[in-house]
């Protein structure tokens, strides 16, 4: 078990996600940075991919109450284990009544805790991924417990990895959702030429950027959305959906976040800066 | 009979998107529900794929692979040329309880002066009309319908209500619909149902699908309370008549 002692910010388990149930208007949810936790799976050796703490902006304060094996991925959240510096992408060794902390954020948004074997927490509709009313919270909270089991004897191929870090990129690459031949040139010249802001309205469900483009008057009727789907409101607001994003709208649907640009989002907080490109 | 056209569109690396003329018509949307059937069955049979219907269009989704969007969308035309007729699913028309009382009915009353109408009236004509599942989205179960009698077609609300409760049965222009949890919302609230629409502890969380059919009747407050505590411990059981679509 590992017990939250501090829950910090925003501290939620998610797996891959929640499928099969978006025709009853179920959001996929599951880690927002994909790219990161696949290394960190990679490094424990777990098969499938695992359910993992996602960590928001400040950390939480946690007590493993039996032997794992942890890494870390994704933000650079200063973590101590016992006090001592830990860094990303290594795996350590976890003895009972070990203590993790998080400190300043150093870098990105969202941080990954992954161990040996994943977390083992309720399953709701075939994920562990917490999105409310479908499972009880929407986070964790102090004093809460959440299960894994005891892993003993594991002997990493590589215990450290390098990683390439997409945590400075700045650039969403896209490619054409349904509406986007209903653009106008001078609304596509702002798409792709302007520097936008993450607005502070950022969280799982929706990053809004700040800067607007031309306004539009197309009017649909609700179909389907997916994470990574940008929809441009009436006023020229662009809508960024992410993992726990709504399975249908009415806006237009203008471009599509590759997967990799979803990891990168999922890494920034309000006011940093990006761009679109279109590949 | 000829088949409306359809569109398709490149969405993502991951998915397409079908679309057929774009209006709100029976008729497409048995077209799209008929042409998901067989793509479930025949071709999209392998559990990366997942396919959502909503009013005028189908998204075909895998979760992992990349698509070949030229190939895949000249298969889909090809798929839908030869579309044959097939028998029809089993459908349902589900009736469902609402309380009218002015405790939930928060708009019921302003609703009714708007239109120059009685309360009565107002309930008559929503508990009247046999609604059309068009989409279900925006949350979990939550149930696009389509049908409303014209004359209980008012916009939503200037302001919206940062808190609706959950249950709550509210019309906006076009649609009528059953807030499934509580959420902000801006449609105009006139009952409550007691049937829970969404429930994730059941193995088919929403017994509602896209195509089906709804209709209202009015209950007692009294009767409601009953219908919450039976949702609550979780023996309700919605009422449904087989229709054949």
């Amino acid at each position: 078990m590992l017990k939250v002692l501090k829950a910090g910010f925003y501290t939620t388990i998610q797996d891959a996600g929640r499928f099969y149930y978006r025709n009853k208007g179920v959001p996929v949810s599951g880690v927002m940075d994909e790219i990161s936790v696949f290394k960190l799976d990679s490094l424990l050796e777990n098969e499938e991919p695992s359910a993992v703490l996602e960590i928001t902006m400040t950390g939480p304060t946690l007590v493993f109450e039996k032997e794992t094996y942890m890494a870390l991925g994704g933000a650079k959240l200063s973590a101590t284990l016992n006090n001592l510096p830990i860094q990303n992408y290594k795996v350590y060794k976890i003895e009972k009544g070990d203590i993790i902390s998080f400190g300043k954020l150093e870098k990105g948004f969202r941080s990954y805790l992954a161990v040996k074997g994943g977390f083992t927490s309720e399953q709701v509709l075939g994920s562990r991924s917490f999105y409310r009313p479908i499972t009880k919270n929407n986070r964790l909270n102090d004093n809460d417990i959440v299960p894994y089991s005891t892993q003993l004897n594991f002997q990493p191929k590589i215990s450290e990895i390098k990683v390439d870090s997409f945590l400075d990129d700045t650039v969403l690459e896209v490619t054409k959702a349904p509406e986007f031949d209903l653009l106008t040139d001078k609304q596509l010249e702002d798409i792709f030429s302007k520097t936008f802001t993450v607005a502070h309205e950022n969280n799982r469900m929706a990053y809004q950027l700040t800067e607007t483009i031309r306004p539009h008057t197309i009017s649909m009727l609700t179909s389907a959305t997916i994470p990574g789907t940008v929809q441009l409101t009436p006023a020229g607001k662009l809508i960024v959906l992410m993992k726990d994003g709504q399975t249908t709208g009415g806006y237009p649907r203008v471009v599509q976040l590759t997967d990799k640009a979803i990891c990168i989002l999922a890494q920034k907080k309000g006011g940093d800066s990006l761009s679109i490109k279109l590949v | 009979m000829n088949s409306p056209k359809i569109n398709i569109k490149p969405f993502g690396v991951h998915s397409v998107m079908i679309e057929w003329p774009n209006e709100v018509s029976e008729i497409i949307l048995e077209k799209i529900l008929h042409f998901e059937r067989f793509l479930t069955k025949e071709i999209f049979i392998d559990n990366e794929w997942e396919l959502v219907p909503s009013y005028n269009s189908l998204l075909i989704t895998n979760r992992t692979e990349q698509l070949d969007f030229l190939k895949l969308s000249s298969h889909i035309h090809n798929w839908y040329a030869q579309l044959k007729e097939s028998p029809k699913p089993d459908r349902y028309l589900w009736r469902l309880p609402v309380s009218y009382d002015l405790e939930f009915g928060l708009d019921l009353e302003e609703v009714a002066n708007r239109l120059q109408k009685t309360k009565e009236e107002i309930i008559a004509m929503h508990t009247g009309a046999t609604y059309t599942v068009f989409g279900i989205g925006f949350l979990p179960g939550f149930m696009y319908l389509g049908g409303i009698d014209e004359g209980l077609e008012l916009p939503r609300k200037a302001t919206p209500r940062p808190k609706v409760i959950k249950g709550a049965v509210g019309v906006a222009g076009k649609q009528a619909g059953i807030y499934p949890q509580e959420s902000p919302g801006g449609w105009n609230i006139i009952g409550n149902c007691a049937v829970p629409i969404f429930d994730a502890t059941k193995e088919n969380p929403c017994f509602v699908s896209v195509g089906d059919k709804i209709e209202f009747y009015r209950i007692s407050k009294a009767e409601h309370d009953l219908r919450k505590i039976e949702a609550e411990v979780g023996i309700y059981k919605p009422e449904k008549i087989k229709i054949n679509a």
